[in-house]
């Protein structure tokens, strides 16, 4: 009978010599098959004396144990060692960019509009849109200013036809939506409007948004306040603001609204002409003669309104210098916003 | 306009600096727009006596005066021209200082040797003290000036004329009265009243004057002066009030209109008696008229202008211009003095259809006080009077139909509603009294006001509710945090909103780009020659003319615009209304529109450099169509339109209506264009893409899905959409997916065939499909496949 221990100490080292999973389980098969050598020694016990076995069974058992365990230890260090090298041989360049479709992005005037809109939408208000196309009804003669108005010579308009125009402001979509709905009303209409007037301070096209807010016993104090909360909420920050009266001809009373430079918080700097403020829209307690033409009860309802330009709120917001660039369309300006 | 401070202040004086009465105004609604001294800063210049003027011995130009400062006498060389013994000039003495714009370096006079004669001081212009741009000799003073005084307060150059940008409604603040009532009320300062000496007429000569048109023209009165000199010139105060005002001196009898023109604010307008014919008629004109006017211009009357005319010929444009033939001029001996208070109706806009604005045209649009016009001619004559003499005669006064005088009833209860404040009544009072609002005697809860004459803008309460709030103080009125009804609104589960699509764009690479909604007439007519333009009447500029039928022309613009400037890779969109006139209606319809030029993908470091083509942008719009839920109902159906590859366009149909348009820019626009890259685009209708379908959820099937795929050749002109339907026709009603995996081409198949890939899939919802059901269909739908297009299966 050959000896338990020779065999287990070729078996182990052949074990710690194999070199894939393949070939270590031909050694397994060899040594603790059915028909391997330990098996066969164990199968071979019969031909020892009666109280040899126990002890020879147990020194065979041992050897099949620790070679059984060698394998396991070898198999193990052996599939580290593949993973190893399969993570060395695909280790890439994480640093290179990723694959991808280009950056796109939105224009900065509907960044700007999006985000009026928003705070506005939390305190209820709706959004509406209207013709850019519009008649002089809508457009003028609704809100109060009348073929030989003086207020006309402050709306640079385009005309398609004698009673047909390009909406000066966005106004006439306050007109529409009260000769459509009943109040009380709460909406805002952002979009195009156009004045026949092209310099450095003014594009033939620009875009307004214009508020409404009509409810009952609304007072001058709610205009305010709606307007002051918005400044704050755009801007994110507490400037201060102030009421200038002045005059449109569809509110009355009627107010520019100020407020602090943001640049200079006030000091006086090139923005704000140094003056420390900055005009930024109009407002007023609607007129009601407006009401009226828009069939809206002026014993029980009336309401404020409220305008601004975009593009001026956006080169506040966003530092851009010149007004026309919004309508070049360089895609490396535009780029800026995304 | 603009208005000198001093000027202002000799009718009321509030106890505030420049600048914070500029503020205070700009704050009470009259907005001031600048400010600007009236001289320049100087020092040590005194009003100088000239005693005598003798030849420059060495210099024809120059001359040797003696200059006294009412202590001593210097010697002083002057080159003006108009120099000579007994006139009162700026006289800078040695020492004096002048600066000549803010923040320069100061001049100073030091003793100087002009050619050889010691020089102690300079004899001034107007131009040198900065009252004007540029003079041609010494600026004479006034005879009682005093000799010796600082010339700062003799000519009063401490003041500073104010531009205000008055909103149109307060054409009542276009005179210094007007502002100063303003200011009273602001500062709670009393005005000095109104008191004029009344002329002594010493002749009894008249014009007659007749109203025809009696609404139009409300007053009109008139007067002859004669005998008048004309051979003078306006004194000093004058000319620098109105030049302080920027108003230029012309002569005695224009200044005298401007000057009234700008202390009343009530127009005025002399003619030349002895061009005057008959008598005066305010009428309308009649068509085909002509007036050449003061400015030269000759012009063709329209009937709704109304006119002055003699007994034979129109001699001027009421509230606008007088005419040419009758003004006066250095021969003019004898005047008629025009004071009138046109309707505001009748004037407006009529200065401007002729081209015109004017300072009277600018007065009379916003409405001059109609119960002025007495004390303005009274004014008038007497400061025509003291400047050129003459005999005046007395007034000729034609009165037409009067407005109607406005009262309105003030609630107290209004003001609080409307403000929000509890005024105190003594205050509204104040206020609206100081502002010339009649006020009835007894204290109620309404109190009656009447409207003051030049008060155009005030006719119901909020008006008057506005002036309290205006001067109380916009900035002391109080705020709210808004009304505190809930309004929680519900947005329509079936819309998508627009920033939701934009959204979509932009995460597949699209930058949103803005141009403008007119665009070139002729770039229109090239790329969409079919369709019918909005076209301008009144256009910014030629290529600017016409408003857009599709925002294409827009983006094919920026592509050109951006390649240009060598950015190659373009993904753009834009969304708008486009306008087309169909028969008397004007459309106004709102589109998406994107395009793309460039490589698929950026440059990147692995990637092939593959060219963006029609079915990338096409996979792009799918997925936009996709959004609403409801992809199976577009169909994309082959095209020729417009500007589009004749190859290579579709027209999007939802349901057979037609939605948009997607393909090639044609090969030859892009040639004429100069466009260098490729270039896809599609445009589509917004509307039919925001509506969604609501999501409507159905069980699972529990039983394996089957797939086979089929290989056909097949005529190369048939399409994919064609061979879907059919074979969606034939396959069951439990196909699940049918797509195209391979399209094939080229060498391994006939040159008219195409091998077409598709992929079917199939899954019964209540059991496991067979075999023998899966090859039944196949059979139908190759079958299928045969008799409609010839085409065979592939092995």
């Amino acid at each position: 009978m050959a000896d338990p221990n020779s065999l287990l100490a070729e078996a182990l080292q052949v074990i710690k010599d194999s070199s894939d999973e393949k070939s270590l389980e031909s050694l397994r098969v060899h040594y603790l098959g059915k028909k391997g050598t330990l098996t066969a020694l164990l199968k071979s016990l019969g031909q020892l004396p009666a109280e040899e076995r126990p002890a020879a069974g147990g020194r065979i058992n041992a050897a099949k144990t620790e070679v059984q365990q060698a394998i396991e230890t070898r198999k193990n260090a052996l599939i580290e060692e593949s993973l190893n090298a399969q993570l060395s041989s695909e280790a890439i360049d994480v640093t290179l960019p990723g694959r991808r479709q280009s950056q796109g992005g939105l224009h900065p005037i509907t960044i700007t509009i999006d985000r009026i809109t928003s705070i506005f939408e939390t305190s209820g208000y709706d959004v509406a849109e209207g013709p850019e196309i519009e008649d002089d009804y809508h457009n003028f003669e609704a809100l109060n200013i009348p073929s030989h108005h003086p207020a006309r010579a402050m709306h640079d308009t385009f005309y398609v036809s004698p009673g047909t125009v390009l909406r000066t402001h966005t106004s006439p979509v306050q007109i529409r939506v009260m000769e459509g709905g009943k109040p009380p009303f709460r909406m805002i209409c952002p979009g195009r409007v156009y004045r026949c007037d092209s310099d450095l301070t003014h594009t033939p096209m620009f875009h307004q948004v214009e508020g409404l807010l009509i409810d009952e016993n609304v007072s001058f104090a709610d205009l305010k306040g709606t307007v002051i909360d918005f400044l704050h909420a755009y801007f994110e920050e507490d400037m201060p603001v102030r009421f200038r009266p002045s005059y449109f001809p569809f509110t009355e009373p009627s107010a520019e609204v100020d407020m602090g430079c943001v640049s200079c918080a006030g000091k006086g700097c090139r923005i704000c002409g140094h003056t420390g403020w900055l005009e930024v829209m109009g407002c007023g307690m609607v007129h009601p003669r407006v009401l009226e033409m828009s069939n809206i009860d002026t014993e029980k309802y009336n309401g404020f309104a409220f305008g601004m330009g975009v593009e001026r709120l956006a080169m506040l917001r966003y530092g851009v210098g010149d007004l026309r660039t919004y309508f070049e369309n360089d895609l490396r300006f535009l780029q800026q916003f995304n | 306009m603009i208005f000198s401070e001093q000027w202002l202040r000799e009718w009321v004086s509030p106890d505030l600096e420049t600048q914070q009465l500029i503020d205070e105004l700009t704050m009470a609604g009259l907005e001031v727009d600048g400010a600007t001294p009236v001289a320049r800063q100087c020092s040590g210049i005194v009003v100088g006596l000239v005693e005598s003027v003798e030849p420059h011995p060495d210099a024809d130009k120059l001359s040797l005066c003696s200059v006294s400062d009412g202590t001593e006498s210097f010697q002083v060389v002057c080159g003006a021209p108009n120099v000579r013994a007994g006139l009162k000039v700026p006289f800078a003495k040695l020492g004096a200082e002048i600066i000549e714009a803010a923040g320069a370096k100061p001049f100073k006079i030091k003793k100087a040797k002009i050619r050889g004669i010691e020089s102690n001081g300079m004899l001034c212009s107007s131009e040198e003290l900065g009252l004007e741009e540029s003079s041609d000799g010494l600026l004479e003073l006034f005879p009682d000036a005093i000799v010796g005084e600082d010339i700062r307060s003799c000519l009063q150059l401490d003041d500073t004329s104010i531009e205000l940008d008055l909103t149109p409604n307060r054409g009542d603040c276009l005179g210094m009265i007007g502002l100063a009532r303003e200011v009273g009320v602001i500062a709670r300062k009393d005005v000095k009243p109104l008191d004029f000496p009344m002329p002594v007429e010493s002749i009894t000569d008249e014009f007659e004057v007749r109203i025809s048109a009696k609404d139009a023209c409300p007053r009109y009165l008139g007067r002859v002066i004669k005998n008048i000199n004309l051979n003078c010139e306006s004194p000093l105060w004058m000319k620098e009030k109105l030049r302080r005002s920027g108003l230029r001196s012309i002569d005695p009898v224009v200044d005298v209109t401007n000057y009234v023109l700008m202390e009343l604010g009530q127009p005025m307008h002399a003619f030349d008696l002895a061009k005057l014919e008959g008598h005066i008629d305010v009428r309308f004109a009649k068509q085909g008229e002509q007036l050449e006017l003061l400015d030269g211009k000759e012009i063709e009357l329209t009937p709704e202008t109304l006119l002055i005319s003699d007994a034979s010929k129109p001699v001027a444009i009421a509230g606008i211009m007088g005419g040419m033939e009758t003004a006066v001029s250095d021969q003019t001996e004898h005047v008629f003095l025009e004071c009138a208070f046109f309707a505001p109706l009748a004037v407006a806009g009529k200065a401007r259809s002729y081209g015109m604005h004017t300072d009277a045209s600018h007065r009379y649009e916003r409405g001059v006080d109609y119960q002025l016009q007495q004390t303005a001619m009274h004014r008038a004559t007497q400061l025509l009077l003291d400047i050129c003499g003459g005999d005046a005669g007395p007034i000729t006064e034609a009165v037409g139909n009067l407005p109607e005088p406005i009262e309105i009833n003030l609630k107290h209860s209004s003001i609080s509603s409307l403000l929000g404040i509890q005024m105190d009544k003594k205050e509204v009072r104040d206020i609206l009294g100081r502002l010339g609002f009649g006020l009835a005697a007894d204290e109620t809860e309404v109190l009656r006001v009447s409207v003051p004459s030049y008060r155009f803008d005030v006719s119901i309460e909020a008006d008057l509710i506005e002036e309290l709030a205006r001067i109380y103080g916009y900035n002391n009125l109080p705020q709210t945090g808004g009304l505190g009804n809930q309004c929680l609104s519900s947005k329509p589960e079936s819309h998508i909103a627009l920033s939701q699509i934009r959204q979509q764009l932009v995460a597949l690479g699209y930058q949103e780009v803005v141009t403008y909604s007119f665009i070139e007439p002729s770039l229109a007519d090239m790329l969409f020659p079919e369709q019918h333009g909005v076209s301008l009447q009144n256009p910014i500029s030629a290529d600017m003319a016409v408003m857009r039928t599709s925002i294409l022309p827009g983006l094919i613009s920026t592509l050109k615009y951006n390649e240009n400037r060598q950015i190659e890779r373009i993904r753009i969109f834009e969304s708008g209304l486009v306008f087309e006139r169909s028969g008397d209606e004007i459309k106004q319809t709102a589109m998406l529109s994107g395009l793309v030029s460039g490589n698929k993908m950026p440059i990147n470091w692995s990637n092939n450099k593959d060219l963006s083509d029609f079915y990338d942008l096409k996979g792009d719009v799918e997925l936009l169509l996709a959004l609403g839920l409801e992809a199976d109902k577009y169909s994309f159906v082959s095209a020729e339109y417009a500007c589009f590859h004749s190859g290579q366009c579709a027209r999007i149909e939802r349901e057979g209506e037609v939605v948009g348009y997607i393909g090639a820019l044609h090969p030859a626009m892009q040639r004429k264009l100069g466009i260098t890259g490729n270039c896809y685009m599609f445009e589509v209708k917004l509307a039919p893409l925001q509506e969604r379908r609501l999501p409507a959820a159905s069980a699972l099937s529990k039983f394996p899905e089957v797939s086979r795929d089929l290989a056909i050749l097949i005529d190369s002109n048939y399409t994919s959409s064609e061979v879907l339907a059919n074979v969606r026709e034939n396959a069951g009603e439990h196909l699940t997916d049918l797509r195209i995996f391979d399209v094939y081409q080229g060498d391994a198949v006939a040159e008219d065939k195409k091998s077409l890939a598709l992929g079917l899939t199939w899954q019964h919802p209540s059991r496991t499909l067979s075999e023998d059901d899966i090859n039944t269909i196949i059979s139908k739908c190759v079958n299928g496949l045969q008799d409609k297009f010839n085409a065979n299966l592939r092995n």
